[in-house]
């Protein structure tokens, strides 16, 4: 069954279309990619899906559900979580701070009882804890768990952001190149994570990215835009003998 | 305390077992995981060991059988190899950091029928050499993580399914664990150590229950533990420093084990348990002087200007305290108002403050090392010892801390120096031999005595004194001993002295070749008004020989024997280079190399009535340029006294 299914979207800005016509279908386990020079709308189409943006034509379905317009916060409560190109973090906070502050949703009590802070109010913080905890495990956090994020090195940043979508425990993940400005080792660790949240936790990745050596790597589809369109699609071997996709890339000979 | 020596008569199993009846519910094991420590009390520890140890057995590993460990410090590590051991089995553990081949070959040479990896690095590497360990049976893991391809195939098995396995047969089998710890001896091999071969595979010591028994028994005797100190795991388990502490001194004391949340975490979960003890190479203590020093310099002035007040004091206390002399009044008020103002809660941030006592060991530690630490008000000791004889067999006692000895054999131990002058040791803890090599260990155990390698003397305050490894000393014309490396390291201690290399083989005396440390003689010169263009300048000047010639002037006062006197030294006119092929790629200097290129000089040492010569000094730069420069240099000698 398809998880997500963007039809037909279009998003116009003014008179320029920065996305015409985008069909993508998203299979549940499975990382797909999308590519594409800059300026072609890959960002834009994460912007509809978790719902910054709204088309201007066309539906977004996550399962039965209709996204398309859909707020940001209701998007996140049905499971989609979003990690940012630009780092969207609290820097005069610690890790542990930014990821327990990212489960604000799960918190489901009372001004009441968060003064008392009794029975109900102190378990579902433990429970949060628990789980902020198991995701610290998972992204090897386990270092900087009390340092402020603004004194982090570049690579470890990004990788709170991911852990910052990660604690909402998402059934779909949204990643905005979560390898840009990394060196090698960095990058490697990432893509680790990534399988990893396939395979152990079974998370859907959407991952927008410019390495294409690493996209080609780990994905089990991929979509190629241009100019706001989709160009080519398919698994890694379609995508990359597709004339259209070479052109695209490299331009005419 | 009371005589434990009954102890003795166990196994590790055994003697698990006899903690458990004793104090069962005490917490044996805390780990840290998902940000909380976690803790086990010897009863867990043991259903945990019985359910590793049936469920080795079910899977067939039998008595006499090799388990290998490639694992982080978790407490399953411990889970296994005891479990190994009370079936009868035989542990060992290898490197977290060696390569596949060098795995593979381990295994193959001792034998190994199953291996525990703590993670999937681990079992990749165990995997790629698959085809070589034809006598490997199966691969247990304790993180599935990233395992899912390798779960289809029965070789992997997880240590989850291992402990059902095991607390299955303990089920149908009740009495069964109970026959077969109760049938150990403890003169039975329980552990095949590796000690660090410099060339070739490492070689298997093996050792008995009694060796790590007796071992941590001697230890409590100096240095009595109390059963809820703190101990944290965090030295790599393959080394006989973290096994003497897990089986020997954990069993013999019961202190609780700690296992730190991750390797990159173990300084800050120090912090958080507070050990009572730790033992660490002198790497270890020198990287926590150096944050000390950057947080102290980061610090406030007032800060700044108690530390290094309390300092001065804290050094003066530290010489009469490591000598045991009794302090004079004033001081001890001094140092009294210094503990309580800047190293009380300057210790407790390193997270020292319950520490009683630190050891350290495998390499020569600097005296202002040791000054330093005692001057905070931590009680840092030289422990000395090889694998073949558990780890530490001399000791500093309290009290009696003489930074250029070992201190003295633990009780129980007997210490000889042969006519050779080599260091040979003797007691329970010695190990029978190497596996399956012995010729090798007829050679180490020649004559009833542990053979260390190692040459060394007996001083008059009856400390052992460890000079060099007993292949790289030198003698004189009249066949005395002397060790360069050690006279290197005197000299070196010297802040102005950067790198030194000494002659002397079948000569007269002792002479030397010294390189001045450009930055804090430099340093030195500029503050007195000395001027000076490069390295070669720096080092020909007279003001520079007159310093140089006064440190060595020192060292000659407080040598040990007339022969270690250094007699002549000429200061070199570049720094030894690795680029240059006079050092090794570990900083170790090539004598032989230098002693060659500096032909000239090393004559002209060696001959008296010689005090400058002319040479040509030639450089090669970074880029490949060679030059060649006339220069003159001078030869000192030293004055009789």
């Amino acid at each position: 069954m398809t998880q997500l299914l963007v039809s037909d979207v279009t998003l116009t800005f003014g008179g320029l279309n920065a996305l015409s016509k985008v069909d993508i279908t998203i299979e549940p386990g499975l990382i797909t990619s999308i590519i594409g020079p800059n300026g072609a709308g890959k960002t834009s189409i994460l912007n509809c899906i978790s719902g910054f943006y709204h088309p201007t034509q066309g539906q977004i379905h996550y399962g039965e559900r209709n996204l398309t317009h859909a707020s940001p916060h209701q998007i996140s409560n049905i499971g989609i979580a979003r990690a940012f190109q630009n780092l969207e973090l609290f820097r005069g906070l610690s890790v542990l701070d930014n990821l327990l502050l990212a489960r604000h949703q799960n918190l489901k009590y009372s001004i009441l009882h968060a003064i008392i802070y009794f029975g109900k109010a102190s378990r579902v913080e433990a429970e949060n804890r628990a789980y902020v905890e198991k995701v610290i495990d998972f992204m090897e956090l386990e270092p900087y768990r009390k340092s402020m994020v603004g004194n982090l090195s570049y690579g470890v940043q990004k990788r709170v952001e991911v852990a910052r979508a990660l604690t909402l425990a998402p059934k779909l993940l949204l990643l905005d190149e979560p390898m840009a400005g990394m060196n090698i080792e960095e990058k490697e660790d990432i893509v680790r994570f990534i399988l990893d949240l396939k395979k152990e936790w079974g998370v859907t990745v959407v991952l927008v990215e410019h390495d294409l050596g690493v996209v080609m790597d780990i994905s089990d589809q991929i979509y190629v835009l241009d100019f706001g369109e989709v160009i080519g699609a398919g698994d890694p071997q379609q995508v990359a003998s597709d004339p259209k996709v070479i052109e695209a890339y490299i331009g005419e000979e | 305390m009371e005589n434990q020596d009954h102890l003795l008569q166990y196994t590790i199993p055994q003697l698990l077992r006899w903690r458990v009846h004793n104090t069962g519910d005490k917490v044996a094991l805390r780990e840290k995981d998902f940000g909380c420590w976690n803790s086990y009390s010897w009863d867990q520890y043991y259903v945990f060991v019985r359910m590793a140890g049936l469920g080795l057995k079910k899977i067939g590993f039998e008595k006499e059988d090799k388990l290998a460990i490639i694992s982080d410090n978790i407490p399953e590590t411990l889970y296994m190899a005891i479990g190994a051991q009370a079936v009868g089995g035989v542990s060992s553990a290898i490197y977290q950091t060696s390569l596949p081949e060098e795995i593979g070959g381990i295994l193959e040479y001792l034998g190994v029928s199953i291996v525990f990896c703590s993670d999937q690095e681990q079992v990749d590497k165990v995997a790629e050499v698959r085809g070589k360990i034809p006598g490997v049976k199966k691969v247990i893991y304790e993180d599935p993580r990233g395992m899912r391809s390798y779960q289809t195939d029965p070789w992997f098995m997880s240590i989850e399914e291992l402990y059902r396995l095991g607390e299955e047969e303990h089920l149908e089998n009740p009495e069964l664990f109970d026959k077969l710890v109760e049938a150990g001896k403890p003169d039975d091999v329980c552990h095949l150590c590796l000690t660090s071969g410099t060339t070739g595979l490492p070689k298997g010591a093996m050792l008995t229950h009694r060796n790590y028994i007796n071992m941590g028994l001697q230890l409590t005797q100096v240095d009595p533990l109390e059963d809820t100190d703190e101990y944290l795991s965090f030295l790599p388990f393959a080394w006989i420093g973290e096994q003497m502490n897990s089986f020997g001194v954990a069993m013999a004391s019961g202190i609780a084990i700690n296992f730190p949340e991750s390797v990159e975490t173990s300084m800050d979960d120090l912090k958080e348990i507070g050990p009572h003890f730790m033992f660490g190479a002198p790497r270890i203590y020198e990287t926590i002087r150096s944050q000390i020093w950057l947080k102290i310099d980061e610090s406030y002035w007032l800060n700044r200007i108690f530390y290094h007040y309390f300092m001065k004091i804290g050094e003066e206390a530290a010489e009469y305290r490591m000598s045991g002399r009794p302090m004079p009044g004033r001081l001890r008020l001094l140092a009294w108002l210094g503990k309580q103002i800047i190293f009380r809660p300057l210790v407790n941030q390193i997270g020292f403050l319950r520490l009683r006592r630190a050891y350290t060991g495998g390499a020569a530690l600097g005296p202002e090392l040791f000054t330093f630490y005692q001057a905070i008000g931590v009680n840092l000791k030289q422990i000395y010892g090889q694998t073949e004889i558990v780890g530490i067999a001399y000791m500093h006692r309290d009290g009696d801390v003489r930074p250029d000895t070992v201190g003295k054999p633990l009780p129980g131990t007997e210490c000889r120096i042969s006519e050779e002058g080599e260091i040979l040791s003797r007691s329970d803890s010695v190990t029978p031999g190497y596996y399956k090599l012995p010729e090798k260990s007829a050679e180490l155990l020649e004559g009833g005595w542990l053979h260390s390698g190692d040459a060394g003397y007996i001083d008059e305050h009856g400390h052992l004194v460890v000079i060099d490894r007993i292949s790289d000393v030198m003698h004189n014309s009249n066949g005395e001993m002397f060790s360069p490396m050690f006279l290197e390291n005197r000299l070196k201690f010297s802040p102005y002295i950067k790198e030194a290399v000494i002659f002397g083989d079948k000569k007269d005396y002792v002479a030397a070749l010294i390189n001045v440390d450009p930055i804090v003689v430099g340093k030195w010169a500029e503050d007195r008004g000395i001027s000076f263009s490069t390295y070669m300048d720096l080092s020909f000047r007279p003001e520079v020989a007159e310093l140089i010639e006064g440190a060595v002037q020192e060292i000659n006062k407080n040598s040990e024997k007339p022969h270690f006197k250094i007699k002549r030294f000429a200061l070199l006119y570049k720094l030894l280079d690795m680029d240059d092929g006079e050092l090794t790629k570990t900083g170790k200097i090539r004598r032989k190399f230098v002693r060659e290129k500096y032909h000239d000089l090393y004559e002209s040492l060696y001959d008296e009535n010689m005090s400058e010569k002319r040479v040509e000094a030639f450089y090669q730069y970074q880029d490949g340029q060679t030059t060649t420069v006339d220069t003159t240099i001078r030869f000192y000698s030293m004055a009789e006294g």
